[in-house]
């Protein structure tokens, strides 16, 4: 409706706008009090990140956000709170990894093989969580929370000692240790030429990663299930009201386990991003990507595109601020303070836009019928 | 005589609407002053306004003759108020003495409660009025009406002089609210003054001193029983004569449409919910459950739509059985269902109304094609529902909650009626909607039946109950314990039915 | 049946317990599953679990769910180490709590204020309080000799004490008799081993781990025996019951979860005190935030319970610590497979066959593995504890009863 319309959106966009800019400010407030100047320091991360260099290295670090924010998308949009995507991910590349190098297989075919491994583990893992909550009505929160656990400490710490392939010099001059490395033709390659097609040469040998397009794939398959299809009707109202989903015909413990499974599988792809720059699993991997993709989807508030400029906005953060290492304007660690707050602030001003929306809504719809009828408050 | 309340002028807005729009209220200390109004008329606003649940936005409040301002049931309290509420504010799991001691605790040092003060106490207040409650009891394991008398306790504990009633005969059947009518005139004798909400028109013709009519939010009367009669407090209260659900000819015929078998439905403890129960419905009849609430009436109704499994027994359905089937293959096989709690089984509030139209059919036709949601379609026939079911709304992108709750309702049944069930599951189907929308969804349903719909009614509305079934059986503890003629029996035989007063003479 | 008082039910367990520990040690040939260094490191391992877990009582009482206990804790390591180092231990104790309560008011203002959905609010917690301490660090703990940006200096502890006569701890300058030490060196069937325990209980304990287990009683008296107790249990069952009563809901909503966060906070600066690591480190609380909160789950939401929880969970933490040679851990795995064959039986009694056949099946791999190996994996220990949660839920989950509302969002006025 156009009376409404135009307030929703600017409804929709103030709230994160408000978000950030708070975030900005008492993260300026905490810098000043420890005595560095905020503007500089900003200033230093700005003119750093407007570097096709640092621009590669944000995207690189966007990907595997993004691809985690959906995998947790996927599970708030039906109201399940896949905590454990940091565990599928991990386990789901250690697997890949490993696989990847022991079966033999031609290129786009190892290829292939990798990412399907790696859906396949992540699935199962996260699935099994969603089995313990419909056949013993253990809450995902709590399962995935431990799964994590014995998937990180327990299984991954073990195999990757099992599957180590010895301290060989690897990616480059530094010495890592990991899996054995999958062969250049297994890996999925660079889109630099793509991008200094449109650009220039991409110096300091850095690589924008292929799962770049993996992922804007992971987002379109999202949007289309999630907004088009049956199963994304069933996802959704099961998230909304699972009695009157449950009532609507649509069978509640099987969305349960199938939005695991599929949080889970999108989850495994996750750690594919280092796998493929450093061509096998390192003992020392990123961790932590799936918590930090919690605080992308709701940054995002789980749409498709939400979930990019989230995504964009905590890899700006992460990695633009490298260079308050050698300016030295502020400690670098401040970004990690203005997530943290964001984050925050974000589901209070969504909270706050939410109410604001409903009471303008209820009173738009009396107001269009010209009938100002009273109204039981039950 | 004194006062006891006097409210003037009070006005509460929400968003959208004018829930009180300067309502004046005037209640003698020491009498039965009964408020009048359909569904959405303002009672239950004023009411909490009266109990400082709720700030007005304008108007004046005194309680024996001194001006008052509430910002928290706290202060009611203190002003000699107590409230009894429609919905039980009761915790399930403390026990009575905990629900009732909670807010006016007798401590000892250090914020320590005084157990052995609190039990006397309730001992005391319960012998005073009569009301009998053991302390030690879990709430969960009380019924309805002990439910009620806890309630009506926790008010008098706290000293209240006035009490607020808020619709307390809705959940009772005719031989408890003749109960609960004694207890208020004992009440009135010990000097307290009731205010009570109600829109049984014989009810409160036979209890109030005082009868207030509200109206789309406004007082429209203060009149005296004597004076009026219930067809005068119809008019004031709907400005027409209060619809009836009476249907006129039989419409039932040989088909049976669904037929339930020996069924068993027990809980996750074994406990049994559903006793044996066998019954069969015909296509264009209307076979109506009575029972108080919590007797395995929505049990039953759960097992039929495929939500809660079922232990032993048959359902089937046009002759074909579908005992084991999921929940939506039933639905795709023609069960239709209007809910009894619209916000909780009927509807996804923050979603459009197309998609809300949707729910229930999303695998058939116009919603769907093929794998894919049909929003094209799914809007189109939504917009059909609300030209052919009168749905108040600007358009079909509206979120559910926007709309009243008539007008919900008007969605839920004509979203139900639209796909044209088989079998029609209707529980409490006009439950807390205005008269015209209850007229509109009696009229629906009686021109499905019509067509041969056959349907399974289940109503705490006994009026309803009789007025639109063709057989009324009735369900005490999970099994079927009569059946009875709804052209013959009376509400008050059906509540001794009901509570097991009577048993069937066969 | 009779009821049996709640003590002495878990009293009995206990000892069954201990029982079953003392007959796998006899086939293992070691005593370390009941030597009073085992029942030491359990308790310390315990207490930071039981502090979250009563934290999480107060909150979930109060019918907010806490999973940011996690966050709280590392707020609490954090200002634990640097306000012992700098202000003295006590003083690392007090601003432990007081900054575990600040976190814990934020998750009340976004939760309770702001009606934010538990959860996120928790999760937005627990990625914003390990942000600021990193950055606290990377401001202060680089400042302070013998700190880094992920450690602190030495933390100095506020000391322990012995029970004096059962334990052989001190009265005066007098040495009392230690007479749990005399009966455990007896070797005296499975009173030896209780002995043993009970004086691995005594000896040398924390201050802050006194209070931790007079906490537990404490809790049960304020929660259950007091106004303020009924009071906040009715906001975790029926908010607009009490609100109906003129309960300012939101206050007691606020209360409990700032308490949940000061006890939090206090689990922090028990783990970097002296008991436990003597240092801060960052990520150094390892989840145990969240086992606070299955300790509660596995509590059915009683102090009495959480404790039970906090000690079945920090056992094996604390056998593991002391486990050099993967020996105990490798007996552990016999305990399990008993504990699941009592599981199967009681299923069994029930006619849960089912889960009968499940327990049994997981009790013979578990038998099976003890048999077919010698020593374990050292990562097994350090997930046994998460492990142990998982089955525990899987075989009971069903049983336990949360606060009725518990994690729903209340609005006043809105019913």
């Amino acid at each position: 409706m156009n009376f409404s319309l135009g307030r929703r959106i600017l409804l929709t966009l103030a709230a994160p706008v408000v978000a950030l800019v708070f975030s900005v400010a008492m993260s300026s407030i905490v810098l000043l009090i420890s005595g560095s100047n905020p503007v500089a320091a900003f200033g230093d991360m700005m003119s750093h990140a407007s570097r096709l260099e640092t621009m590669v290295d944000i995207l690189n670090r966007a990907t595997p956000l993004y691809i985690a924010g959906v995998a947790v998308a996927i599970g708030f949009r039906m109201n399940l709170f896949n905590i454990g995507v940091d565990g599928q991910y991990l386990l789901a590349a250690l697997v890949a990894a490993h696989l990847g190098a022991m079966v033999n297989l031609p290129g786009v075919l190892r290829i292939v093989w990798i990412l399907v491994v790696a859906m396949a583990v992540g699935a199962a893992y996260s699935g099994f969580a969603g089995v313990l909550k419909v056949t013993r009505g253990i809450n995902e929160v709590i399962s995935t929370i431990m799964l994590n656990a014995i998937a990180i400490s327990g299984i991954v710490a073990y195999l990757v000692r099992e599957w180590q392939a010895g301290g060989e010099i690897l990616s480059g001059s530094a010495s890592r240790v990991g899996t054995t490395p999958i062969p250049e033709s297994g890996l999925i390659p660079d889109l630099n030429s793509v991008l200094e097609f449109f650009t220039r040469e991409v110096g300091q040998g850095k690589e924008l990663t292929g799962m770049l397009v993996i992922a804007i794939l992971v987002g379109l398959g999202y949007h289309i299930l999630v907004n088009r299809t049956r199963f994304g009707f069933d996802l959704r109202a099961s998230g909304i009201n699972p009695f009157a989903a449950q009532v609507g015909g649509v069978p509640a413990k099987r969305m349960v386990v199938s939005a695991m499974v599929l949080s889970g599988a999108v989850a495994g792809l996750v750690g594919m991003a280092e796998i493929n720059q450093v061509g096998f699993f390192p003992a020392n991997p990123i961790r932590g990507l799936g918590f930090t993709g919690i605080a992308v989807a709701l940054l995002g508030r789980n749409h498709p595109a939400g979930i990019i400029l989230a995504a964009l906005i905590f890899a700006f953060l992460d990695i633009s601020s490298g260079v308050l290492q050698f300016t030295g304007a502020a400690s670098r660690e401040i970004v990690v303070i203005m997530q943290g707050v964001i984050i925050l602030a974000a589901v209070v001003a969504y909270e706050v836009a939410r109410r604001a929306r409903e009471r303008q809504e209820a009173r738009s719809a009396a107001e269009a019928l010209g009938d100002i009828k009273p109204l039981e408050a039950a | 005589m004194a006062q006891a309340i006097e409210l003037i002028g009070i006005t509460k807005r929400f968003p959208g609407v004018v829930a009180n729009d300067s309502v004046n209220l005037s209640v003698e200390e020491g009498e039965i002053h009964a408020i009048c109004g359909e569904n959405g008329a303002g009672k239950s606003t004023l009411m909490k306004i009266l109990y400082g649940m709720q700030q007005p936005d304008a108007g004046t409040m005194k309680v024996d003759g001194r001006e008052v301002r509430f910002t928290s049931p706290s202060q009611a309290i203190d002003a000699g108020i107590g409230m009894v509420h429609q919905h039980f504010m009761l915790a399930d799991q403390l026990t009575v003495l905990e629900n009732v001691i909670l807010g006016a605790e007798p401590t000892k040092a250090f914020g320590r409660i005084d157990f052995e003060e609190a039990r006397s106490h309730l001992k005391q207040v319960g012998e005073a009025y009569g009301l009998t409650i053991d302390p030690d009891d879990l709430v969960e394991e009380l019924e309805v009406g002990e439910r009620q008398r806890v309630e009506i306790i926790k008010v008098l504990y706290r000293g209240a002089k006035i009490l607020i009633l808020d619709e307390p005969t809705a959940v009772l059947v005719p031989q408890e609210v003749e109960e609960l009518f004694r207890n208020m005139r004992g009440l009135k004798n010990d000097g307290a003054t009731l205010l009570f909400i109600d829109h049984k028109l014989d009810e409160v013709l036979a209890i109030a001193d005082t009868i207030t009519v509200l109206r789309d939010g406004k007082t429209v009367a203060t009149v005296k029983p004597d004076e009026v009669t219930a067809h005068d407090l119809a008019e004031l209260m709907v400005g027409s004569e209060l619809p009836t659900p009476e249907t006129t000819e039989s419409t039932v015929t040989d088909v049976v449409a669904l037929e339930v078998d020996s069924l068993l439905v027990v809980d996750l403890e074994d406990r049994v919910l559903v006793d044996d129960v066998s019954f069969r419905i015909r296509r264009g009849e209307v076979v109506g459950i009575a029972g108080v609430e919590g007797n395995g009436q929505a049990e039953l109704v759960d097992a039929v739509l495929g939500t809660r499994p079922v232990k032993s027994g048959k359902i089937s359905l046009m002759g074909e059985e579908i005992t084991l089937i999921p929940v939506r293959e039933r639905r795709e096989k023609g069960i239709g269902y209007i809910p009894q709690d619209r916000h909780r089984e009927g509807l996804l509030l923050p979603a459009p109304l197309w998609e809300n139209a949707a729910l229930g059919h999303q695998t058939q036709e116009p919603f769907t094609s093929g794998p894919f949601i049909d929003r094209d379609g799914a809007k189109s026939r939504t917009e059909h529902i609300r030209q052919e079911f009168d749905v108040r709304t600007p358009n079909v992108e509206v979120a559910a909650h926007a709309l009243s709750g008539g007008n919900q309702q008007k969605l839920i049944v004509g979203r139900e009626m639209t796909a044209g069930p088989v079998v029609l599951l209707a529980a409490h189907p006009t439950r807390g909607i205005d008269v015209g929308a209850q007229a509109e969804v009696w009229d629906d349903i009686k021109a499905a039946r019509a067509l041969g719909m056959a349907t399974l009614l289940i109503s705490a509305d006994l009026d309803e109950l009789i007025g639109l079934s063709d057989t009324i059986v009735v369900m005490l503890r999970g099994k079927l314990v009569a059946t009875v003629d709804p052209a013959t029996v009376s509400p008050r035989d059906l509540g001794a039915y009901m509570t097991g007063a009577k048993q069937e003479s066969a | 049946m009779a009821k049996i008082p709640a003590w002495l039910r878990w009293s009995l367990y206990a000892a069954v317990g201990v029982l079953v520990l003392t007959t796998v040690q006899g086939f293992d040939d070691t005593d370390s599953l009941t030597a009073a260094g085992s029942s030491q490191s359990m308790l310390r391992w315990a207490v930071p679990i039981l502090l979250a877990g009563l934290g999480g009582l107060f909150a979930e009482r109060a019918g907010v769910v806490n999973i940011g206990l996690e966050g709280m804790m590392i707020l609490g390591t954090w200002f634990g180490a640097w306000g012992a180092v700098v202000y003295g231990p006590w003083w690392g104790i007090v601003l432990a709590v007081l900054a575990g309560g600040m976190g814990g008011l934020l998750h009340a203002i976004a939760t309770v204020t702001f009606g934010v959905d538990h959860i996120i609010s928790g999760v937005a917690i627990n990625i914003l309080a390990p942000g600021i301490t990193r950055f606290l660090s990377s401001e202060i703990l680089t400042t302070l000799e013998g700190g880094s940006i992920t450690q602190s200096p030495r933390v100095p502890g506020v000391g322990t004490f012995t029970v004096p006569i059962f334990g052989g701890g001190n009265i005066g300058t007098w040495q009392s008799p230690d007479f749990f030490g005399w009966i455990a060196a007896r070797e005296w069937f499975l009173v030896s081993d209780i002995a043993s325990l009970a004086k691995g209980l005594m000896t040398r304990i924390s201050w802050v781990s006194l209070i931790a287990l007079l906490l537990v009683p404490f809790v049960a008296w304020l929660l259950w025996r007091t106004r303020f107790g009924l009071r906040l249990r009715i906001c975790g069952e029926r908010p607009q019951a009490g609100e109906a009563q003129g309960i300012n809901v939101y206050r007691y909503k606020y209360i409990g979860v700032v308490i949940s966060g000061a006890l939090s906070g206090l689990a922090g600066a028990f783990i970097v005190s002296p008991e436990l690591s003597g240092i801060y480190l960052e990520g150094q609380t390892t989840g145990r935030g969240f086992i606070g909160l299955a300790a509660l789950i596995f509590g059915n939401w009683r102090p009495l319970g959480v404790l039970g929880g906090a000690l079945l969970f920090g056992y094996p933490f604390g056998i593991g610590l002391r486990d050099l040679d993967g020996s105990a851990s490798h007996s552990l795995i016999l305990v399990n497979a008993i504990g699941l064959g009592a599981v199967a039986i009681w299923a069994a009694t029930r006619r849960k066959r089912g889960d009968a056949a499940l327990a049994l099946a997981l009790g013979l791999v578990a038998a099976g593995w003890y048999l077919l190996s010698d020593t374990l994996p050292d990562v097994w220990i350090n997930i046994l504890p998460f492990v142990i949660v998982l089955i525990v839920l899987i075989f009971f989950a069903q049983r336990l009863r949360m606060p009725a509302a518990d994690g729903l969002r209340y609005r006043r006025g809105e019913h």
